[in-house]
């Protein structure tokens, strides 16, 4: 039943979107001064009928109807409901169809919001964002259509894998796409703008909050996905430079370039093709970023349900639309006045076209990084894996000037600054900042020469962005969600020269001592719980004076068979302390990995403080920016 | 004129990745290791699914032509998916020896008797232990098998496709 009524509503939405394809391209033909009504009705059909398709998945896989093929792979009777309907969004289908609603309403939101913008504008904007939801549409039926029967039906489902059920990451694919899809509207407006030639401070004020919120969705998303990583994958990093990982940090990069550009053109009205450009790469490399996740180009060879008429759809479909992008920007070029008028070197433009540059710089290094491997395979054959060390090598000195720049670009002026006297509050600020890396370096051993320079201006930035709160003009999100950047990169700097780890094999009772500490692992426990067979270790951690006891544990479950590891963490505000084991063969012998990781929630805070900048710049409506 | 040029090299560049990708995406997943041979011992011994004799695999091989050997199991989706060709194979008199992984007889049998029995004879695997020594890494594998001296001849990770078929039916002729 469920099964009919979300196939066929798609049919419908679809249907929905062909009208307005056709609806729009010849209303924006002809010379209208106002929006047929039948639009908005229209799209809030097809935003209904792709929620009751979505929904009527959800339903699937909370009565667990195995005659659905996509529940039957993904689900199975005894899991907790909370991962049961999260399931609908962790396989391929179910996560499509999420993409699309979201699609679907952005566009509806977009709508009811843009009420006071040029007709021509939001037709071409509505015919661009409903090509992209007929595209996703149209794949969705042919290639991955998430209401496929089967029969005779199965009486248990295979399973959602264990190592996706968290919390965490049950809702961080939702947030994602938020992140993702919102670039969409971004993309779609930015082509619009450029045909019916209204980019100016105008245009630059409305697409800001999109930008804006897609900006916050993507940071969140991104900060659940590292911390699902940090907390469950148990190998006690948050970021491991995996092509998945990476293909969130590119549009994400672009849109952070996008977010400071976007201001120029509302305060100064230049910056115009700029912003255009990286409009129309945000959402390339979002779409890119589903390319090579969902096509298998980058999989390993474990994913068997590997369709490659999927990749090759994702793969058309997206040069379709950087082809039709780029065939409109060049055509349209013409149409944008340039209104800029003369910047000096020293100016807040100037400083954001720097932020730009670094921002360039940092999405190609990991763009390199994540596409090379494929391409050297087809040219010639070569399998080569590209690991952290490329990525720190490459990044983490570029950080030194990127710092700099940070530490005084925000307060410059708009059009002109002069050279200010001698400061001595930033001479005092950074006479103090030296102080502190002294301090802080003359404690660790595995210091490098490169770590000075970076230690002592992390820790002048996050000075400098603390004064400002109190001295500078400009907006509070700005120096709320710059606070939190320059914490973030002070943490995990701090974090990388401090972390020390061992790894040895252990049993009941055996002690190991490691840098001052004592750590036991007193007994381990077997049991059973609801779906799975649990193996919980009891470990003693004796410091000079204090002790703590973590409870590691390791999950054997049925369906389908896996093994997972569950870390126990122990956090303070000033450090975590990660352990985790391992079952070895049957000897009694636990492999045993113990991590002591300093700052490690001023990771997770200092990123929730950049969202937040973000969070509150949308949220408060007559904010000045300086 | 700059302007043409810049257009056309950005088309040119477009177009580029677009092939390299498209290629990409044909690269072969299919990995068939050639120093298997050595390391696989088909002399062990394992139990048949439908009585509980003991055999030794190689016993199963037919001398004169080649053998297929699948690992499946009623739980694998891909499993249910392949088995129409398998069907297909058995109906071209091909020796198709079945290896059932972490499977339970009941779910093995019951899957059997719905969809229909292509093997020649099922041996079970419960623990997985025989199809980690072929050098299966998951659910579901075939293996082509020289009859005469034993070999694998060709290896497919994941399930059997129309294509494939084809294939191992070319290369059985090549075989024989």
């Amino acid at each position: 039943m469920s099964n009919y009524l979300g196939n066929y509503s798609l049919y419908i939405a679809l249907i929905a979107s062909v009208y307005l394809i056709f609806k729009s391209y010849l209303d924006a033909n002809s010379e209208n001064k106002y929006l047929d009504k039948n639009f908005i009705l229209i799209t809030s059909i097809q935003t209904i009928m792709i929620a009751v398709s979505f929904f009527s998945l959800v339903a699937a896989f909370v009565i667990s109807d195995f005659s659905n093929e996509t529940v039957f792979n993904n689900s199975h009777t005894s899991k907790p409901l909370f991962y049961k309907i999260s399931g609908t969004w962790g396989n391929h289908e179910g996560s499509l169809l999420l993409w699309l609603l979201v699609l679907s309403i952005f566009l509806f939101i977009f709508l009811l919001n843009s009420r006071s913008q040029d007709t021509k504008y939001k037709l071409l904007t509505i015919l661009f964002q409903q090509i992209i939801i007929s595209g996703f549409l149209v794949f969705i039926l042919l290639t991955s259509n998430p209401f496929k029967t089967l029969y005779p039906i199965p009486s248990e489902g295979l399973g959602l894998n264990p190592i996706l059920q968290d919390p965490a990451l049950a809702i961080h694919p939702p947030i994602l796409y938020l992140g993702y899809v919102g670039t969409s509207i971004i993309f779609s407006a930015s082509l619009a703008s450029m045909i019916s030639g209204n980019i100016g401070d105008k245009w630059a004020r409305h697409i800001k909050k999109w930008v804006l919120v897609s900006w916050v969705f993507l940071t969140i998303g991104i900060l659940l996905g590292s911390i699902w990583a940090y907390y469950e994958l148990g190998w006690g990093g948050f970021w491991f430079w995996d092509p998945v990982e990476n293909v969130s940090l590119m549009p994400w990069f672009c849109l952070t370039a996008l977010l400071h550009t976007v201001i120029v053109l509302q305060k100064r009205n230049s910056f115009k093709e700029w912003t255009i450009i990286l409009s129309i790469t945000t959402f390339s490399l979002s779409m890119s970023g589903t390319f090579l996740v969902r096509s298998g180009i980058l999989n390993s060879i474990h994913t068997f349900a590997n369709d490659p008429s999927r990749g090759l759809y994702i793969l058309s479909f997206l040069f379709i639309l950087i082809l039709m992008s780029i065939l409109i920007f060049f055509f349209n070029q013409s149409k944008i006045s340039n209104t800029a008028k003369g910047n000096f070197i020293l100016s807040k433009e100037t400083a954001i076209l720097v932020n730009n540059w670094f921002m360039m710089f940092f999405l190609s290094v990991v763009l390199v990084g994540t596409i090379y491997p494929i391409f050297l395979e087809v040219l010639n054959g070569s399998k080569i894996s590209v690991g952290p060390p490329f990525y720190h090598n490459l990044l983490i000195p570029f950080l030194i000037p990127f710092l700099i720049f940070m530490s005084f670009g925000p307060s410059l002026k708009w059009i002109k600054d002069k050279l200010k006297k001698f400061n001595y509050n930033i001479l005092i600020i950074f006479l103090v900042s030296l102080l502190i890396s002294y301090v802080i370096l003359t404690k660790t051993e595995n210091s490098f020469l490169l770590s000075i320079p970076l230690i002592v201006l992390s820790i002048y930035l996050l000075l400098v962005t603390i004064k400002d709160f109190f001295v500078s003009r400009s907006s509070i999100s700005q120096k709320i969600s710059h606070f939190g950047f320059s914490l973030l990169i002070t943490s995990i700097l701090l974090n990388g020269l401090f972390s020390n780890e061992f790894n040895s094999n252990m049993k009941v009772g055996d002690e190991r001592i490691f840098n001052e500490k004592v750590v036991k692992l007193k007994e381990v426990n077997v049991s059973d719980v609801d779906n799975y067979k649990s193996l919980k270790a009891s470990f003693e951690v004796t410091n000079k004076n204090s002790s703590f006891a973590l409870y590691p544990e390791v999950r054997i479950y049925q369906q389908p068979l896996t093994m997972t590891s569950e870390a126990d963490i122990k956090t303070t505000l000033f450090s975590d302390n990660f352990l985790v084991f391992n079952i070895l063969k049957d000897d009694g012998y636990y492999n045993v990995r113990y991590q002591y990781k300093p700052l490690m929630i001023w990771i997770w805070i200092s990123t929730i403080f950049i969202s937040l900048g973000g969070l509150l710049s949308v949220i408060r409506k007559n904010e000045q920016k300086y | 004129m700059s302007k043409n040029i810049k257009f056309l090299g950005l088309l040119l560049t477009l177009i580029i990745i677009f092939i390299i990708l498209l290629k990409g995406l044909n690269v072969s997943k299919d990995y068939s290791n050639e120093n298997l041979k050595s390391k696989i011992d088909f002399s062990l011994n394992a139990k048949k699914l439908f009585s509980d004799e003991i055999i030794i695999i190689s016993d199963l091989f037919d001398k004169n032509s080649p053998s297929l050997i699948n690992i499946w199991a009623s739980w694998c989706a891909p499993c249910r998916e392949e088995h129409q060709f398998l069907m297909k194979l058995k109906d071209m008199n091909i020796n198709i020896i079945g290896i059932n992984y972490k499977d339970s007889p009941k779910n093995a049998k019951n899957f059997l008797s719905l969809l229909g029995n292509p093997y020649s004879e099922v041996i079970t695997d419960n623990d997985g232990t025989k199809s980690i020594e072929f050098g299966a890494i998951g659910v579901p594998e075939t293996f082509i098998i020289s009859g005469k001296t034993n070999e694998i001849i060709k290896k497919y990770i994941g399930p059997l496709t129309s294509e494939n078929i084809i294939e191992i039916k070319n290369l059985l002729k090549k075989n024989v």
